[in-house]
């Protein structure tokens, strides 16, 4: 790797670790505002965000193949089917 | 298999091949990691809808200052877990055993807070059992949660000292040279292992310490 590529590399980890850091804070912070039935699906958007963040960064898929990322993908799309199908059980009895 | 580390295993064309195969199976245990994971999410979900109220006065039992220093030190491990696969990349063995060492501090760091938090619930008798003891809400409901909070917790702190294991092991073989910029494949296998360990806490954290605070 060229020098100028690691070095913006590096930089880019940092940046994430500081949002990551910075939306720690803020899903804490949300949590003492009342904003009705929202507050879970924000709690929720924020932790996605961050999951996001940790896999396209830090688990590297964004320099993965396309196949990485379908394996990758496939386990996030399972666990949607699981939740779901099990919902789709419990809130309609 | 000691003997190979670093050389091209027989049945690839290409340490491209070699490389993208191992990333493509570690993928697929994460994956079963997933769904593993999922069915503790799931139960909760089921049962936070049943019982919301008791759900909501349970959490407030919990340390929202821990919790949060807990997930920024896990934050910080990831950090220093890709800062390692970095040195790595770059040929750099020694920044690379103390970015390891570095994970693994907070790695156990994280343990030791989480210790004394639950702690600190056997201390409340909230522990689900013969002592558990609630006053806020119907206490069976409550003990639903806290089963929930320990089984969640528990099986996300077996994974860090699993983690912390696979740590000392690398910086053992990194310290032995057994690593170069051409071939790091294991610490960067470990790296995918570690991240996905923070993911899960990234929705444990706000599932179970910040519910019905407001």
């Amino acid at each position: 790797m060229d020098p100028h590529a690691a070095a913006a590399q590096r930089k880019t980890y940092f940046l994430v670790f500081g949002a990551l850091l910075l939306l720690t804070l803020v899903t804490t912070g949300v949590a003492f505002i009342n904003l009705g039935p929202l507050n879970t699906p924000v709690a929720l958007a924020i932790a996605m965000t961050k999951a996001a963040l940790v896999m396209i960064y830090f688990m590297h898929l964004r320099h993965s193949t396309f196949l990485a990322r379908v394996f990758a993908g496939a386990g996030l799309i399972w666990l949607l089917h699981f939740i779901t199908f099990t919902l789709s059980d419990y809130l309609t009895r | 298999m000691a003997e190979i580390h670093g050389a091209l295993a027989h049945q690839f064309d290409d340490p491209e091949q070699q490389v993208e195969a191992s990333t493509l199976g570690m993928w697929t245990f994460l994956a079963t990691e997933i769904l593993f994971f999922g069915g503790l999410f799931v139960a909760y979900i089921v049962y936070r809808l049943s019982y919301p109220q008791a759900f909501a006065a349970a959490s407030h039992h919990l340390d929202i200052l821990l919790g949060t220093v807990n997930t920024g030190i896990l934050i910080g491990s990831s950090l220093t877990m890709v800062l390692a696969v970095y040195s790595a990349q770059m040929g750099r063995s020694r920044s690379q055993i103390l970015f390891l060492a570095a994970t693994l501090a907070l790695g156990l760091a994280f343990l030791g807070i989480k210790g004394v938090e639950y702690q600190h619930k056997f201390h409340e008798h909230l522990v689900p059992g013969a002592g558990f003891q609630f006053s806020d809400a119907d206490p069976r409901h409550a003990a639903i949660f806290f089963s929930l909070y320990f089984g969640m917790t528990g099986m996300h702190a077996f994974h860090m000292v699993i983690g912390a294991g696979l740590l000392i092991w690398m910086a053992l073989r990194a310290w032995r040279g057994e690593f170069s910029a051409s071939y790091y494949t294991p610490v960067e296998m470990v790296g995918l292992y570690w991240h996905f360990v923070d993911v899960v806490w990234i929705f444990l954290f706000p599932l179970l310490y910040l519910i019905g605070r407001h």
